[in-house]
């Protein structure tokens, strides 16, 4: 199979502004119509890499060869021009445009110089969904369609912009099993249609089912090229996180305790006054974890936002240890132990700019152990926070330096060892250990399942379904607002069976039950 | 911050000054005859004398106090710009009270100051309320607000406390009300040491209290703050109230300093915007402030000396702060040669982590 190489990235290193190093002398090389995998956990530095390769970021150091000659990608626009296209893990989608609207954005068809043609560019976008074999009805609006298509869409914009190396950050993550399978059924034959694409994940299932060749990261740097058919998967598993993996963690049997929390026939809605969650009810224990699994914009956040009292956009009864909530201050709940892991770090979790002192203390700073009636006690909260950086491995200089010098996975630990030193008795954890190194997640799993044991009662949203099975004592996949089923008995679920649930194919709430054993 | 990055940010204020020093010196020579003597009297005006030098310390005070102000209403992410009309109520207000109240002397300033800090208290108060009331921009309103305050000083001052003898002036504020001079042949007044005390305790306040936390907390990131469990509402209203406080005293402080005689301020003076680039300067943080006053009145004191000994007029000054705050703002400015600094750093660590 000697195929000629198309593309070659040499010796890249890029440091991003808060002194991360994202990838220390990375090579790799693309050959025509190969799917070649970039495989990595979480930090590894693989989305930089394509970042570096798309012209969102300037290397410090390497060189880009395409077609043997030296290059320089300045620019997104300039790597389209160069034939290179990339589908982010977020959409960059006009969902109130219709599908070939989207797709033609920027390189209209255009009648009499100035208007553009849309008969055209209907006729283009039909012609070459046909020709790659995807089923898409390209008048509809984006809004209208679901994830899965959307990300056809994608795929469609960078083909008709003329990508011959195409880059998939993740594409899998947002997919139910099934368009998983859809999605490789269409790289399969763009594959055979001489392209090349670059398909960067962590799973090493997807990889094996179609990929040529796999360029494996650790952080920051790469582990080396292989045949996929040549290496087995634990071989990968090892380079990827230099030790075997356990995703079965030791678990004790959950030692399930009395009601901790109970939300009764909740209907919660987004800021925009949107219905996100309909007439949920369920009840969490001390001593359990409560999976929740489900495509992202299922109600999970409406939900979180509910119990946490971030938002009071709700109607139905939330009590914590039988108190209800709904007159409750933020403040207030905190002080029913209720500790909370945000979705998003950066924007919810901390203060970039502060501290990480700073950022450990503001849950409670209140208690008289930390500050009297009008000032702090700085002695007292600085060994407290040194203790902390401590017992948490929080890699960094001091306590002083500010947290979003930080990498990803010790900016969330700052925010668990703040969340989890307050002793609570409740515990709602989302996306804990989503874009963070193997060890940082591996550290935080284990601590939630302390917590479990010390009869802590925890939710735990996760888009990770190894985590939400290996962690879980009762798993819920939630589908518009509602849990389309609720396993007790974790390990005889499937991962099939599951998607079918997260995709309403299946749906237990509608029958009357949702108990299943 | 690591120290490095510190001692990056502290050497582009400095080149940022140099770069603005620069740019007027251009300018002067572009449009002076005597270029030279300009920048000469510009730098070294201050020093000549002794009263000149007074002229910097007396220039200095009032811009403490506004730059005080806002360095707390902006702590908490608020761009209030009503401490310049807070400063003018300030002025008026004490002037009222002197007047009119007959305090015997030594209660008489007190007072006088006590009830502009909270005139300008509440003024600055308005905005914030606004804010959170009606989701009204606080830029915007607080920067209209200013006109309302001038008109309305104007307006108290011709109807009530307006000398006819003079006619867009008040009476002479009574000695019993008036600040006496601290220094001997200056005008420096004891407003000096309130003003140091304020930039110590806004320091204190911010850093070291809970509500200071707090503040600082609502300012960095307010959804944090608001997932914390942080009252944001209570937070930005003591803040405002707080810094209004604050610059309103300046305005009281300042109007019965030795400098004035009468009420007669039928314009905005401007330390409300001055105090936008002391809180640059500065880094919102009220210890620094003397530092960043004394720099800005030197240089105005100098301007002026300038202007009435050479051809150039006293604006070139405010080229000079414009482009300083540009240059301080702009997080662009020199951002490659930190981002090399920081990655020589960083490569540095990769070596040392292989080394062990």
């Amino acid at each position: 199979m000697a195929k000629e190489t198309v593309l070659e990235m040499q010796h890249i290193m890029k440091i991003y502004s808060n002194g991360v190093v994202a990838n220390e002398d990375v090579s790799l090389d693309l050959k025509k119509g190969e799917i070649h995998a970039l495989l990595g956990e979480n930090g590894a530095g693989k989305s930089t890499l394509m970042k570096v390769l798309f012209g969102i970021e300037t290397p410090d150091h390497g060189k880009i060869l395409l077609n043997g000659t030296e290059t320089t990608i300045k620019s997104p626009q300039d790597a389209i021009s160069k034939g290179i296209g990339m589908v982010h893990q977020h959409f960059m989608l006009l969902p109130s445009l219709s599908v070939a609207e989207n797709i033609i954005l920027g390189v209209e068809p255009r009648k009499k110089r100035f208007f553009i043609d849309m008969k055209q560019a209907i006729r283009s976008a039909k012609e070459i969904a046909e020709k790659y074999n995807f089923d898409i009805d390209v008048s509809a609006r984006v809004e209208e369609i679901p994830v899965g298509i959307k990300q056809k869409v994608e795929i469609l914009k960078a083909l008709y912009r003329g990508a011959d190396i195409l880059i998939l950050d993740e594409p899998t993550a947002v997919l139910t099993p099934q368009e998983t399978e859809e999605l490789f059924v269409q790289l399969e034959k763009l594959r055979d249609d001489g392209r090349t694409v670059i398909f960067i994940s962590h799973k090493l299932d997807e990889i094996k089912r179609i990929c040529d060749r796999a360029t494996i990261m650790r952080s920051g740097k790469s582990m080396g090229t292989y045949n996929v058919n040549e290496i087995s998967t634990s071989d990968m598993s090892k380079l990827m996180v230099g030790r075997e993996v356990v995703l079965e963690f030791e678990k004790q049997p959950a030692k399930v305790k009395d009601v901790m929390l109970s939300v009764r026939h909740l209907d919660a809605f987004n800021t925009q006054g949107v219905q996100k969650v309909r007439d949920l009810s369920f009840d969490l224990h001390g001593g359990e974890i409560l999976g929740i699994a489900g495509v992202e914009g299922n109600g999970q956040s409406e939900l979180i936002d509910a119990i946490t009292g971030l938002s009071k956009k709700y109607t139905g009864k939330i009590e914590i240890k039988g108190e209800d909530i709904k007159q409750d201050s933020i403040r207030d709940i905190r002080k029913k132990r209720l500790a909370h892991i945000p979705e998003d770090r950066m924007t919810t979790g901390c203060a970039a700019h502060l501290n990480i002192q700073e950022n450990m203390f503001a849950n409670q700073y209140t208690n008289p152990k930390y500050s009297g009636k009008v000032m702090l006690k700085s002695k007292v909260i600085q060994m407290r926070s040194d203790e902390l950086i401590k017992e948490y491995l929080i890699k960094c200089k001091s306590q002083k330096q500010e947290v979003g010098m930080l990498s990803g996975g010790n900016i969330q630990k700052v925010i668990v060892a703040r969340e989890f030193s307050t002793a609570p008795d409740i515990i709602i954890a989302n996306q804990p250990t989503r874009g963070i190194d193997v060890g940082a997640s591996e550290f935080i799993r284990k601590k939630l399942l302390e917590f479990r044991d010390a009869g802590c009662a925890v939710i735990l949203v996760s888009a990770d379904l190894n985590e939400v099975f290996s962690l879980s004592d009762r798993l819920a996949v939630m589908y518009k607002g509602n849990f389309s089923g609720v396993f007790t008995d974790v390990k005889s679920v499937t991962e099939e069976q599951l998607g079918q649930y997260m995709l309403g194919l299946k749906n237990d709430s509608e029958n009357g039950g949702v108990s299943h054993e | 911050m690591s120290n490095s990055v510190k001692r990056f940010e502290a050497f582009r204020m400095f080149f940022a000054i140099v770069i603005a020093l620069l740019i007027s010196f251009v300018i002067i020579f572009l449009v002076s005859k005597e270029p030279l003597t300009a920048i000469y009297t510009l730098i070294t005006g201050p020093f000549k004398s002794r009263r000149n030098f007074a002229n910097v310390i007396e220039a200095m005070i009032p811009l403490m106090f506004t730059g005080i102000g806002v360095c707390i209403m902006f702590s908490a992410n608020q761009i209030n710009l009503a401490g310049e009309g807070a400063f003018h109520l300030g002025g008026l207000v004490a002037a009222v009270v002197a007047l009119q109240l007959g305090l015997p002397a030594g209660v008489s300033p007190v007072v006088a100051i006590l009830f502009s800090g909270l005139v300008g208290a509440v003024f600055t108060a308005i905005p914030a309320v606004l804010k959170i009331k009606t989701n009204s921009s606080i830029l915007v309103s607080s920067l209209m607000l200013n006109y309302i305050a001038l008109w309305f000083a104007t307006f108290i001052l011709m109807h009530f406390i307006c000398d006819p003898g003079i006619g867009s002036a008040s009476y002479t504020i009574p000695d019993a009300s008036t600040l006496p001079t601290l220094i001997a042949k200056t005008r420096i007044h004891p407003g000096l040491i309130l003003a140091l005390a304020c930039a110590v305790l806004g320091y204190v306040f911010l850093f070291k209290s809970k509500i200071g936390y707090e503040l600082r907390l609502t300012g960095q990131n307010e959804e944090f703050a608001k997932y914390s469990g942080i009252n944001i509402v209570k937070v930005v209203l003591i803040s405002q109230l707080l810094g209004g406080f604050i610059a309103g005293m300046g305005g009281g402080v300042e109007l019965l300093s030795p400098i004035y005689t009468r009420f007669s301020w039928t314009s905005l003076l401007g330390y409300g915007w001055d105090a936008i680039i002391i809180c640059t300067l500065s880094k919102n943080n009220p210890l620094y402030t003397p530092l960043a006053a004394l720099f800005l009145a030197y240089l105005r004191t100098g301007a002026s000396i300038m202007a009435r000994y050479t051809d150039v007029t006293l604006e070139i000054v405010q080229i000079t702060q414009g482009i300083i705050i540009l240059l301080v703002v702009a997080e662009q400015f020199l951002s490659k040669y930190k981002h090399k600094m920081i990655a020589k750093e960083a490569m540095a660590s990769l070596k040392e982590e292989e080394v062990h």
